[in-house]
C-alpha cells in the first residue's frame, strides 16, 4: 500500500476507536452531575449510589478517551505535516484553545472529583463534576468548530506569497454554522449514547432483580432523556443535511446515491450499486422525499453526482471527485435506521413506565442488546462525516494525498499503525473487562474507590 | 503589536509551557520509573500511585498545550518536528498511553498479576517518555538535518547519536531525582525514609550525567548558535543541583525539591536561549533553519491568540495551583484513606 491509503488508513483507525469512547464521556458527565446534583439537594441515598455507579463507569470510559486523545493531537503533525503548513494558521488555533480551555478544565476538576470526596467541601465536588461536564462538551466544541472549518472554509484567504490559507475573520471561524450544526448533533449524541447504556445496564439488573429500586430510576431517566436527545439528534442532523446540501452538494448527493441531477428529487430507500460504487444497478424510490430533506420543500432541485463531478472537474481540473459511495450510502442508512429505532424503542419505554410497572416487563431481558446501536451509528456517523468529503481533505481547497508527511516511509507507518493496533486493541481489552466487571457487580462495589476494600463484591479473579 | 514582537512573545510561551511540563509532569515521570522499586507492598505502591493520582492528567495537559500552541502559533515548526521525529514521537504516545491507562485501570482489579503488570506499565511508560522527550530535546539543541523545504531529511537512528542519548538519559536521571523528592514530600513513615535514602543515590548519579552534558554541549559548540548568549544561566542550573545535594543529604525534603525542581527550569531556560531566534536548527545549511520568523502564523492569528491566551493562562494558573494546595496533604499507607 502507498503513504496516503496507510496514512488514511491510520487516522481511521486512531479516529473511529477514539471516538468510540468520547461520545459517553460527553453525555455520562451531565447525568453524574444530575445524580450528584439530586443528592445534594434531596440526601436521599440512592441518588449518591446512583451517581457512584455510573461515575465509575464514566471514569473506565474516560481513561481512554484522555490516552488515545493525545494520539489525535499529534497526528496532524505527525502525518499530515503538508496539511499543517496549508492551514495552521487557522486550524492551529481552536486546537490550542481547545487544550487551554477545555483540557485543563475537564482533567484538573476530575482529580478534584476522583480524589476530593470528603477532603474538600461538598459544594465543591458536586462543582468540580459539573465542570468535568462542561470542560469535555467545550472540548467538543472546539474540535467541531476545527473539523466544520474543513467541511466548509469560512474567514480565510489564500496567501498568494506563501503559499497557505490564512485566517481574516477569527468570529467566522467561531461562529461557522457548519461547526455549531455538529456540536448540537454531537453532544446530543453523546446524550443518547449516554441514555442507551443507562438503559442496557439498568435493564440487566431490573431483569435479575437486583437494585431495583435504584436501577429502575437510571432506567427512566435513561428513557425519557434519551428520547428528547435523539430528537434532538434527528432535527441537528436534518439541519446538516441542509447545510450540506449548500456547501458540500457532492457529499449530499453521494449520500443519496442520487445520480442525475431532478426536480424534485426522489429518495432512495435501497440502492445497489455495481462493483465500482459509481454506478447504479437497481433501487426502490420514494418520490420527492429528498427535495424535502435538502430544502424543506417538495419540489427543490437536487443536483446529481454526475453533474457535480463535471462542475468540479471545470472548476479544479481533471479527476475524481466522487466519494466512495458504498460507504457514504451505507454508512448513513445504518446510522440513520439505528437511530429511529432507538427513538421508537425509548419512546415505547417512556409510555410503557407511564401505563404500569415496567420492572416485570418480559423484554427486560433483552435490553443489554440495545448497546451495539448506539455504538455503530456513533461509528458510522463520522466515517460518513470524513469519507464524504473525499478527496478533499479541506473541502475545495487541499486533496488529502497533497496533505500526508512527505518524508516518511511506508515502513514507518506499518510500523505505527501495527504499534498503535496492538496497543489499542490491548486498550479494548482491559477496558470491556473492567466496564464489564462494575456494571455487573453493581453499586456496592461501586462505592469503594479500589476494589481492595470490597474484594468480595467485584471478585479477586473473575 | 508589531509582527516580531509577537513572534517573539509566542516563542517565550512556548518556552513556558514546555517548562511547565518539564517541571509538573518530571515528578509524575519520576514517580512512575520509581513505583515497582520503591513500593514493595501494595499498599505501598498503591500510596505512591495516589501521591500524583489527582494531578498527572492535568499536568500532561502542558504538553497538549504546548503541542497546540506549536501548531497554531508555529505551523511549520509544528510539521517538521512531528513528521520528523516520527517514530521517536509515536514510542512517546505509547510511553504516555501505557502509563496515563495503569494509573487509571491498575487498582480496579484485586488480582496481584493484573496489579503488578500495570505497575511496570507505568514504569517502563514513564521511562520511556523521559528518555524521549529527553532525547528529543538535546537533538534540537544539536541541530537536525533539514532541507530547503523545512523537510526532516534524517530517520529514527539520527536521533540516537551520542549527543541525543546523552541527553535522554540525563533527563531520566533528573526526573528521577525529581519524583523522589517529590515523593519525599508526600509520603510518610518507612516509605519515606526509604526514598530519602534512593535520593542521595540518585542525586550522584543525576550530577556526573548533567555536568558531562554540560561539557558535551560546550565543547561541541553547541552554545550560543542563536543571538542569546545564556551567559550565567546554565552556571547556575549546576549551582543549583550542587546545593540540592547538601538538602537531600541533610534531608531538607522541601528545599531539596525547590533545588531540583530550578535545576529543571533553568536547564530549559538555557536551552531556549541558546536556540533563540531558531525553532529547529539545520545541520544540513543553517540557512534552512526554522526561524520564529520563516515559521510561524500571520500577525492576524499571533495577535488573536495573544489575547485568549492572556485571558485563560492567568485563570488555569490559578486553579491549577489552587488543586495542588488542597491536596497538600501527605499520603498514608491507610487503605481506607487511598482512592486508586
Amino acid at each position: 500500500m502507498d503513504l496516503v491509503t496507510l496514512s488514511r488508513l491510520q487516522f481511521a483507525l486512531t479516529t473511529v476507536y477514539h471516538w468510540l469512547f468520547v461520545p459517553l464521556t460527553l453525555g455520562m458527565g451531565w447525568f453524574v452531575a444530575f445524580m450528584q446534583t439530586r443528592y445534594y439537594q434531596t440526601g436521599d441515598e440512592t441518588w449518591r449510589k446512583m451517581s457512584k455507579f455510573w461515575g465509575k463507569l464514566f471514569l473506565i470510559n474516560f481513561a481512554i478517551g484522555v490516552v488515545t486523545g493525545i494520539v489525535q493531537e499529534f497526528q496532524f503533525g505527525m502525518n499530515w505535516s503538508e496539511y499543517s503548513r496549508y492551514v495552521g494558521d487557522i486550524f492551529g488555533a481552536p486546537l490550542a484553545i481547545e487544550a487551554l480551555l477545555a483540557f485543563f478544565m475537564e482533567s484538573t476538576f476530575l482529580g478534584i472529583w476522583v480524589f476530593g470526596e470528603g477532603r474538600v467541601p461538598q459544594k465543591v465536588h458536586l462543582a468540580s463534576i459539573w465542570l468535568v461536564a462542561i470542560g469535555s462538551n467545550l472540548s467538543a466544541l472546539w474540535i467541531l468548530l476545527a473539523n466544520g472549518w474543513m467541511q466548509h472554509p469560512v474567514g480565510y484567504v489564500i496567501n498568494e506569497v506563501n503559499g497557505r490559507a490564512e485566517l481574516v475573520n477569527f468570529f467566522a471561524l467561531i461562529s461557522n454554522p457548519r461547526g455549531w450544526i455538529f456540536f448540537w448533533h454531537t453532544i446530543s449524541d453523546g446524550v443518547l449514547m449516554a441514555a442507551m447504556v443507562l438503559i442496557a445496564v439498568s435493564g440487566y439488573h431490573i431483569f435479575r432483580k437486583q437494585n431495583v429500586d435504584l436501577f429502575k430510576r437510571s432506567f427512566v431517566i435513561g428513557s425519557v432523556v434519551g428520547l428528547i436527545a435523539g430528537v434532538l439528534v434527528f432535527l441537528g442532523g436534518h439541519t446538516m443535511g441542509q447545510y450540506m446540501y449548500e456547501t458540500q452538494p457532492m457529499k449530499f448527493a453521494a449520500i443519496e446515491a442520487h445520480w442525475e441531477t431532478s426536480q424534485p428529487a426522489d429518495f432512495s430507500i435501497i440502492t445497489i450499486g455495481d462493483l465500482s460504487g459509481k454506478r447504479e444497478v437497481w433501487s426502490w424510490r420514494m418520490p420527492a422525499v429528498l427535495s424535502f430533506l435538502a430544502c424543506n420543500n417538495f419540489d427543490c432541485k437536487v443536483t446529481g453526482v454526475y453533474d457535480i463531478q463535471a462542475e468540479y472537474e471545470a472548476a479544479y481540473g481533471p479527476g475524481d471527485y466522487i466519494p466512495l459511495m458504498v460507504v457514504t450510502y451505507w454508512t448513513f442508512r445504518i446510522m440513520m435506521t439505528f437511530g429511529f429505532i432507538m427513538m421508537g424503542i425509548t419512546a415505547y419505554f417512556v409510555w410503557a413506565n407511564l401505563r404500569g410497572d415496567i420492572t416485570k416487563a418480559k423484554w427486560m431481558k433483552w435490553t443489554p442488546a440495545l448497546l451495539i446501536l448506539p455504538y455503530l451509528a456513533n461509528a458510522s456517523g463520522w466515517i460518513l462525516t470524513e469519507m464524504g468529503r473525499q478527496p478533499w481533505i479541506v473541502q475545495g481547497l487541499l486533496k488529502v494525498q497533497d496533505a500526508v508527511s512527505p518524508n516518511l516511509t511506508t515502513v514507518d507507518l506499518l510500523i505505527s499503525l501495527i504499534g498503535y493496533t496492538v496497543v489499542y486493541g490491548s486498550l479494548a481489552v482491559a477496558m470491556v473487562k473492567l466496564m464489564l466487571k462494575y456494571a455487573k457487580a453493581g453499586p456496592d462495589a461501586a462505592m469503594h474507590e479500589s476494589v481492595d476494600v470490597a474484594p468480595a463484591l467485584v471478585g479477586a479473579d473473575d | 503589536m508589531s509582527y516580531e514582537f509577537l513572534q517573539t512573545l509566542w516563542f517565550i510561551l512556548i518556552a513556558v509551557l514546555w517548562i511547565g511540563f518539564f517541571f509538573l509532569e518530571g515528578f509524575d515521570f519520576g514517580v512512575g520509573m520509581l513505583l515497582p522499586f520503591l513500593g514493595k507492598k501494595d499498599v505501598e505502591r498503591r500510596a505512591i500511585i495516589n501521591s500524583i493520582g489527582s494531578v498527572w492528567d492535568g499536568n500532561e495537559v502542558w504538553l497538549l498545550t504546548a503541542g497546540g500552541a506549536t501548531f497554531a502559533a508555529f505551523p511549520h515548526w509544528y510539521a517538521t518536528m512531528f513528521s520528523g521525529f516520527y517514530l521517536a514521537l509515536f514510542l512517546l504516545l505509547v510511553g504516555l498511553i501505557l502509563r496515563g491507562i495503569s494509573f487509571e485501570y491498575r487498582s480496579k482489579d484485586a488480582a496481584p498479576a493484573w496489579r503488578n503488570r500495570f505497575d511496570w506499565m507505568i514504569a517502563i511508560g514513564s521511562f520511556m517518555s523521559a528518555l524521549l522527550l529527553g532525547a528529543a530535546f538535546a537533538n534540537l539543541a544539536r541541530g537536525v538535518p533539514i532541507n530547503a523545504d523545512m523537510m526532516f531529511t534524517g530517520n529514527l537512528f539520527t536521533l540516537l547519536n551520542p549527543y541525543g542519548l546523552l541527553g535522554g538519559l540525563t533527563t531520566v536521571a533528573i526526573f528521577l531525582l525529581h519524583g523522589a523528592n517529590f515523593l519525599g514530600l508526600k509520603l510518610e513513615g518507612e516509605l519515606r525514609e526509604r526514598v530519602n535514602t534512593f535520593a542521595k543515590k540518585l542525586w550522584v548519579v543525576t550530577t556526573v550525567l548533567y555536568i558531562a552534558l554540560g561539557v558535551f554541549t560546550y565543547a561541541a559548540g553547541f552554545w550560543a548558535r542563536g543571538i542569546v548568549n545564556p551567559g550565567i544561566v546554565p552556571i547556575a542550573a549546576v549551582a543549583v543541583l550542587l546545593v540540592a545535594g547538601y538538602f537531600i543529604n541533610r534531608k531538607m525534603e522541601g528545599w531539596s525539591f525547590i533545588m531540583v525542581a530550578l535545576n529543571i527550569v533553568l536547564t530549559q531556560v538555557t536551552f531556549f536561549s541558546m536556540t533563540f531566534p531558531n525553532v529547529m536548527l539545520s545541520t544540513t545549511n543553517p540557512a534552512y533553519s526554522l526561524t520564529i520568523y520563516n515559521a510561524s502564523s500571520s500577525q492576524y492569528t499571533l495577535t488573536v491568540m495573544s489575547i485568549v491566551a492572556l485571558i485563560f493562562v492567568p485563570i488555569v494558573l490559578a486553579y491549577q495551583g489552587w488543586t495542588y494546595y488542597m491536596f497538600r496533604k501527605r499520603i498514608s499507607n491507610d487503605k481506607k484513606e487511598l482512592v486508586y
